[in-house]
């Protein structure tokens, strides 16, 4: 399909207009050994029919499992109603809102969404979405090495998603900031460690994930005062649709909360697009990076909504910038916003109860086959950790058979298994018989 | 605009309305009652209780104080706000594709993995690069991932001395952000009269401390550098790497390839020249791709294929590290490959040449009433400094509030920094003749405004759902969420 709507006459008229003979001659500057004069080595058009055609055979290159894996990325029901709206062309098909005038929709929904991340998550304040929750979870880590000033090192939990851990220290790697792992004891923090590496007092921020990455809700209780006690930042990277029914980053006395929203009904996509979502108590507002929406009114006394904070590090002072974040994911950020609008608090509360139950269930039936034990004795949501006595990778297979994803592997004798509201107890059931019958 | 709704989902929002119906829970033995109290949160959180249909009309009505590229035309620079085909959405959404987890084991994903690595092989064919990553979430997230390339490049060779990046002053504002994020000192090279690289200001800034140069051919002017051979000759001698920004490459579609230039990176930016949405800001996609001999640094993981066909997930020790928590925006890349197949090789080519005759027959068209401070044939681009009379005072804030008024998105504006009243201007090849025709005779108008009746300009918009907003009290005292906004 041709995109661009120019006849030979519309191509003519306009370059006599611009005073050329030929569409050649727009680019007669380019000296001519950096001239491209060949084909594109590229297929020839396709119709709609054959690029449809094209896409269905490859997408029966692909398994539609029935997903029993987390570990950052959950199988969420999605209410129908959202894509239908965030395809309007008016949302889909807009710039970032450097025009309020124009941009009032994107606008007030980013304030929408940077109010119920902020309910969620009972911090202050938040940006208007990050890319996902690794890259968020680093751009907090540079946050409160810029907070600090003259300290470099952060100290991350070992019980942080490994996937986070590589994008942090990538970004650490590059900036001279020194990562020092707290070490886990029983699938938690070892929160003695953590309180003596705070004590050396060159710590900027302390990294730590609610849940884990091994599904436990840990218990944080002291680790605010210890952090602050030592001029440290504590950072929590917290699944988002959990903290409808968890202790929030904010009641824990986190500075700073981020986490990736997919959990909050977005499809799993094979990896993206999510959202990230950065948050903050207010004392730290300055140093958030990305695109905030505030409050205000136009010149009529009416009531708008605005990009603000503008005049922060990044935009004033770009060669000493701290986060060089441009876009934020907004149509994402919509995405959950009309899920969270959608679910509301006890539709959140739902999600996490059927989760739980599901997960819960699993966890019982799982040891019953003998073939697992509980990797660990600690409270957990939906995802949860066993230990088996038959190689993972096995289970693994025998799962893939039957068309189940089953779980994650994170050790030769260790899996990973995350339920969710859209999985049934018939399905649960045939899992465990799977495995049962190893 | 259908009706001036102003409502807040909040303030629609009604005690024990819900919008959403799941399962019943066939296990509620087991309760979340259960968990510890010390682990819940003690208050509920403060979200709207609504319907399904108070959701559909408030979004509807909020999307109708929106503008896009499907409301009407964008002549904003540097963004290649170009049309956004409705196929790509669709093969996008396709469950086959949606529904895959990133655990998920390779030889379940292979559809998948053959998207990845097949935009990435036309990629690299269409920019002249050996290979490509989609990790990278958007173009400033390419940059930062493709200096990180040529850091790693340095520092593996053990030249650590290199930490130097020279960055045009006509640079988009992101170059100098993303050197600084990379641990990177920005040198800052001159402009010519004619706004290219200064190429003599340029020689004595390379030495044994530079890693690189970072450029966008076309420049933020518009401009081809025409000394680039020469550009990537010094900085290869002093042993530097050039950066390709990518914003700018709808330009040279089909006409030129910056590998040929001389470029060893690069980032492209889907949402620009491959047509992805720009979704009101994100999510966007920024493809990185290398010359030859620099593959193993891209960042985990890779997509790569076997002897047989078959695609696998890798990692390389040698690379950057990760940037992204798997394969980057799969859905945009999608949407992407699906734009360059619906498009072919036919027509893939003509894009540079049709955003380039775009581009000038609109700045030959109005270089009477707006000044020209580069004469000359323009790529993709181009910018005026203000208004060819200044003399009633109306600035270029004002034009671009003007239209607004006659149902047109601002150019970009202020701009490169070059000049003082920059307003930059790039209308794409999906513009037809008839739409230039019209935006034309709006910018005369606007110019004839300016000096009959410069009031109306410079109280602009008017007719827009809000009019010119307060943004210092929105700064000076921020509100930002609907509980601080009730104070």
């Amino acid at each position: 399909m041709k995109y661009f709507p120019h006849t030979q006459q519309d191509i003519e008229q306009m370059l006599q207009v611009a005073g050329l003979k030929s569409l050649d001659d727009l680019f007669a500057e380019i000296p001519a050994e950096l001239q491209f004069n060949r084909e594109f080595a590229l297929p020839e058009a396709m119709s709609e029919v054959e690029v449809r055609r094209f896409f269905e055979a490859l997408g029966k290159k692909n398994s539609n499992l029935i997903c029993f894996a987390g570990a950052g990325v959950e199988d969420h029901y999605a209410p129908s109603i959202i894509n239908p709206i965030i395809s309007r062309g008016e949302f889909l098909t807009a710039y970032t809102p450097y025009q309020p005038e124009i941009s009032q929709g994107t606008l007030q929904y980013i304030f929408e969404y940077q109010s119920m991340i902020t309910q969620l998550t009972g911090m202050d304040v938040t940006n208007a979405s990050m890319y996902d929750g690794c890259t968020a979870t680093a751009e907090a880590m540079m946050m409160c090495v810029a907070a600090a000033k003259k300290r470099n090192k952060v100290l991350l939990s070992s019980t942080v998603n490994p996937k986070i851990k590589r994008v942090v220290e990538t970004y650490a790697k590059f900036n001279g900031i020194v990562v020092d792992v707290i070490s886990e004891k029983d699938g938690v923090t070892d929160l003695q460690e953590l309180t003596e590496k705070l004590q050396a007092g060159d710590v900027a921020g302390v990294i730590l994930a609610q849940p884990n990455f091994y599904g436990i809700v840990e218990d944080y209780t002291g680790v605010a005062d210890a952090c602050h006690a030592n001029k440290a930042l504590m950072v929590m990277n917290a699944n988002p649709s959990t903290l409808a029914v968890l202790k929030t980053p904010g009641e824990w006395g986190a500075d700073i909360a981020c986490g990736d929203g997919q959990s909050l009904g977005i499809p799993m996509s094979y990896g993206g697009p999510y959202v990230g979502y950065l948050a903050c108590s207010n004392a730290l507002v300055r140093k958030l990076p990305g695109r905030i929406v505030g409050y205000t009114n136009d010149v009529d006394g009416k009531r708008a909504f605005v990009l603000t904070l503008q005049a922060r590090e990044q935009h004033i002072r770009r060669e000493k910038a701290n986060s060089n974040i441009c876009s934020n994911q907004s149509l994402m950020a919509l995405y959950v916003t009309i899920y969270m609008s959608l679910m509301g608090e006890k539709g959140l509360k739902e999600v996490n109860e059927l989760s739980y139950s599901g997960a819960h269930y699993l966890a019982e039936q799982l040891v019953a086959t003998g073939k697992c034990t509980m990797a660990f004795d600690k409270p957990f949501l939906n995802e949860f950790a066993v230990k088996t006595n038959v190689c993972a990778a096995k289970i693994q297979a025998a799962l893939l058979e039957k068309g189940i994803l089953g779980g994650v592997r994170i050790a030769d004798d260790m899996l990973l298994f995350c339920v969710t509201e859209q999985r049934t107890k018939a399905q649960i059931d045939t899992l465990v018989d799977v495995i049962k019958n190893i | 605009m259908i009706r001036n709704y102003d409502k807040l989902i909040f303030e629609i929002s009604k005690e024990g309305r819900t919008g959403y119906s799941l399962p019943k829970n066939e296990l509620s033995q087991y309760s979340l009652a259960a968990l510890p109290q010390a682990l819940q949160r003690s208050s509920a959180p403060e979200l709207p209780e609504v319907t399904e249909f108070d959701v559909v009309r408030h979004y509807t009505n909020l999307s109708n104080k929106n503008f896009g590229v499907d409301t009407g035309f964008y002549p904003l620079g540097s963004c290649t706000m170009k049309y956004n085909p409705r196929i790509n959405e669709e093969i996008c959404s396709l469950p086959s594709f949606t529904g895959l987890h990133p655990e998920q084991p390779a030889e379940c994903a292979q559809g998948a993995l053959e998207v990845y690595y097949n935009l990435a092989a036309s990629l690299a064919e269409i920019s002249g690069l050996s290979a490509f990553t989609l990790n990278p979430y958007a173009g400033a997230h390419g940059e930062l991932t493709g200096l990180m390339i040529m850091r790693s490049y340095h520092i593996q060779r053990g030249d650590l001395k290199r930490t130097k990046v020279i960055v045009p002053d006509s640079a988009h504002g992101t170059n100098p952000a993303s050197a600084a994020v990379c641990g990177l000192q920005i040198v800052e090279v001159k402009s010519t009269a004619n706004g290219t690289v200064d190429v003599e200001d340029l020689k004595p800034l390379l030495d044994d401390t530079v890693a690189g140069i970072m450029m966008t051919n076309p420049n933020t002017l518009g401009i081809f550098e025409t000394e680039i051979p020469e550009i990537s000759h010094l900085v290869h001698e002093c042993g530097g790497l050039l950066y390709y920004d990518g914003a700018n490459l709808n330009a040279l579609l089909g006409k030129c390839r910056p590998g040929d230039m001389g470029f060893d990176i690069m980032h492209i930016n889907l949402h620009k020249t491959f047509s992805t949405p720009h979704g009101g800001g994100g999510p966007g996609d920024g493809p990185v791709g290398v010359r030859a001999g620099l593959e193993n640094l891209l960042p985990n993981p890779q997509v790569k294929k076997n002897s047989e066909g078959k695609f696998y997930i890798d990692t390389d020790d040698a690379s950057l590290g990760s940037v992204s928590s798997f394969l980057g925006n799969f859905g945009v890349a999608m949407r992407a490959y699906t734009y360059i197949l619906t498009l072919g090789r036919e027509n893939v080519k003509m894009v540079g040449p049709l955003a380039v005759l775009n581009a000038n027959y609109v700045k030959e068209s109005l270089k009477n009433e707006y000044y020209l401070p580069i004469e000359g044939v323009c790529k993709h681009e181009f910018v005026f400094d203000g208004l060819a009379d200044k003399s009633t005072g109306v600035t270029t804030l004002d034009i671009a509030k003007r239209l607004l008024d006659y149902g047109y998105h601002a150019p970009t504006i202020y701009f490169p920094l070059l000049f003082h009243q920059s307003i930059m201007i790039e209308p794409t090849e999906t513009e037809s003749k008839e739409t230039l025709d019209e935006f034309i005779a709006v910018m005369k108008l606007v110019a004839k405004e300016a000096i009959e009746n410069p009031e109306i300009v410079k109280s602009a918009p008017h007719t827009t759902p809000v009019r010119r907003l307060d943004e210092t009290t929105a700064a000076r005292f921020p509100k930002v969420t609907y509980k601080q906004m009730k104070g």
